[in-house]
């Protein structure tokens, strides 16, 4: 087998900033981003917070053409993609077209494009409805757009994974690269901060309803209440080590392991499967627990479900056995963009050798027995970590990101 | 009598599909296809829709997906559809 693929591009559109650097400077600083939903009037729903990209003017980044075919979550992915294309010093236009592909996450889809010509229809008639809702809606949708404007016509794909779905991204990537195509672009960004979006995601029942944006989400605390929704993600550039090195590439850090299961029926009286799920991971990087160095947390909020985690967590490593962090409560869960992001901030923790911290979580719960890495970044010797993702339905999954 | 000009096709391919500097329609864009303009079908399809609003006017879909037709060959259709139309 051949190396592991290599990381040599970062692409980020978060609540904690766009692009890598603003993101990464944020998350060390602590700066939460949760606050009072802008993109619309909220006042009437049961939850009103939400991490929102802050300043994204799509006209900056993206040209016109693209524009009234876009929904939002497609204008993020575009403009992160081509930074992470930039970051990756990849010029696709000079590359064989079918040695690229994209494979992207989506959880939702364009739930805004998507309202917006639905209003159309039931206001003004059939007539009105866009041309484009045909694919704007679609969460397959950032992947072809990806693909289209860079040329990129390599084994494609798109996973549905709800927050599983930012890990399982890179494993499809992973193994279009080991079957021979060299460079895959690969993450997830979501985006529904629109009613028809916001009433789907209220649906789940697991949205806090606190006010506060400073004790809305609180995962692993003695307060956990829910989480925060968020819009955002990342997008990477995955490559073959060989290629990676033949073309002098930087690189970030290695997909080195890889798990993924499924949830048992609750009533099953089975135990769940997260902890399947990074077992799997680490046996496939071909390391121990005491290898891992950090931890960074699916960080549910919803205080069964910060057990189950916490419970996994400890029954691999021992309690208090591995530094353990949840970036996302500065940003909320991003859905499809949030365990992507989670695998951008590892790579950026691995190449400054700090930890970010959980911010907000004044209380953890001691039953967990987690070390948790709270309110300011903490300086240690990585080099391998764990992320974890769970995706609404019972999807686990488990990524080991190597330096 | 109304009659659709270049001058108004113009702006209604940039509000339907988006502007782009790289390819602008102009008077002597007349007979170059709209696939070399930069316009895909979606796009032809976009503006047949808002044309058959604004004019009150139906165009036959196989003709307007053509991305080889020439937005000569579009204003023809449309003002002789337009003619037609008027007693």
């Amino acid at each position: 087998m051949s190396a592991h693929p290599v990381v040599t591009g970062l692409g980020v559109a978060a609540p904690t900033g766009l692009g890598a650097d603003e993101h990464w400077a944020a998350t060390l600083a602590g700066r939460g981003a949760i606050g009072p939903i802008t993109a619309f009037d909220a006042g009437r729903y049961p939850s009103a917070l939400a991490g929102e990209v802050n300043g994204f003017d799509a006209r900056e980044h993206l040209p016109g053409r693209l524009l009234p075919q876009t929904d939002r979550m497609t204008r993020l992915a575009l403009a992160a993609a081509a930074w992470a294309i930039d970051d990756a010093r990849l010029r696709p236009a000079e590359m064989p077209e079918f040695g690229m592909g994209v494979v992207t996450a989506g959880a939702f889809g364009g739930f805004e494009f998507g309202q917006r010509e639905l209003e159309a229809l039931w206001k003004r008639g059939p007539e009105h409805v866009s041309a484009y809702q045909s694919f704007a809606w679609f969460y397959a949708v950032n992947t072809g757009q990806i693909s289209i404007r860079h040329g990129m016509r390599g084994p494609s794909g798109v996973v549905v994974t709800e927050q599983a779905g930012g890990l399982d991204a890179f494993a499809m990537a992973r193994r279009q690269i080991r079957r021979g195509t060299p460079i895959m672009v690969t993450g997830g960004m979501d985006s529904s901060l629109c009613p028809w979006g916001w009433i789907a995601q209220l649906a789940n029942g697991r949205v806090s309803r606190s006010a506060d944006p400073r004790r809305a989400y609180l995962p692993f605390d003695e307060a956990a209440c829910g989480y925060v929704p968020g819009e955002g993600g990342a997008l990477l550039v995955l490559e073959d080590a060989a290629a990676a090195a033949d073309r002098g590439a930087t690189v970030y850090g290695a997909v080195a392991g890889y798990g993924a299961t499924f949830d048992p029926h609750p009533r099953s009286g089975r135990p769940p499967g997260l902890r399947r799920a990074a077992e799997t991971a680490l046996r496939d990087a071909g390391l121990d627990p005491g290898d891992v160095d950090l931890v960074l947390a699916d960080g549910a909020g919803v205080p069964e479900l910060d057990r189950v985690e916490a419970e996994a967590i400890t029954g691999l490593f021992g309690r208090g056995g591995v530094p353990v962090s949840v970036p996302k409560t500065m940003t909320g869960r991003l859905y499809s963009g949030g365990a992507a992001l989670d695998v951008a901030t590892a790579l950026l923790a691995l190449r400054d050798q700090r930890i970010p911290p959980t911010v907000n979580v004044g209380r953890p719960r001691a039953g967990h027995g987690l070390d948790l890495v709270v309110d300011r970044p903490r300086e240690a010797h990585l080099s391998n970590v764990l992320v974890l993702a769970r995706g609404l339905g019972g999807f686990n999954a488990a990524l080991v990101v190597r330096r | 009598m109304p009659e659709l000009t270049i001058t108004d096709l113009r702006r209604i391919m940039q509000e339907c599909a988006g502007q782009d500097e790289s390819t602008d329609m102009d008077g002597g864009s007349l007979h170059s296809s709209f696939e070399t303009l930069g316009y895909d079908s979606l796009a032809l399809l976009e503006a047949s829709s808002v044309i058959e609003r604004s004019y009150g006017i139906k165009l036959p879909d196989d003709t307007v997906l053509d991305a080889q037709m020439t937005p000569g060959e579009l204003l023809a259709l449309v003002n002789t559809a337009l003619t037609a139309r008027t007693p």
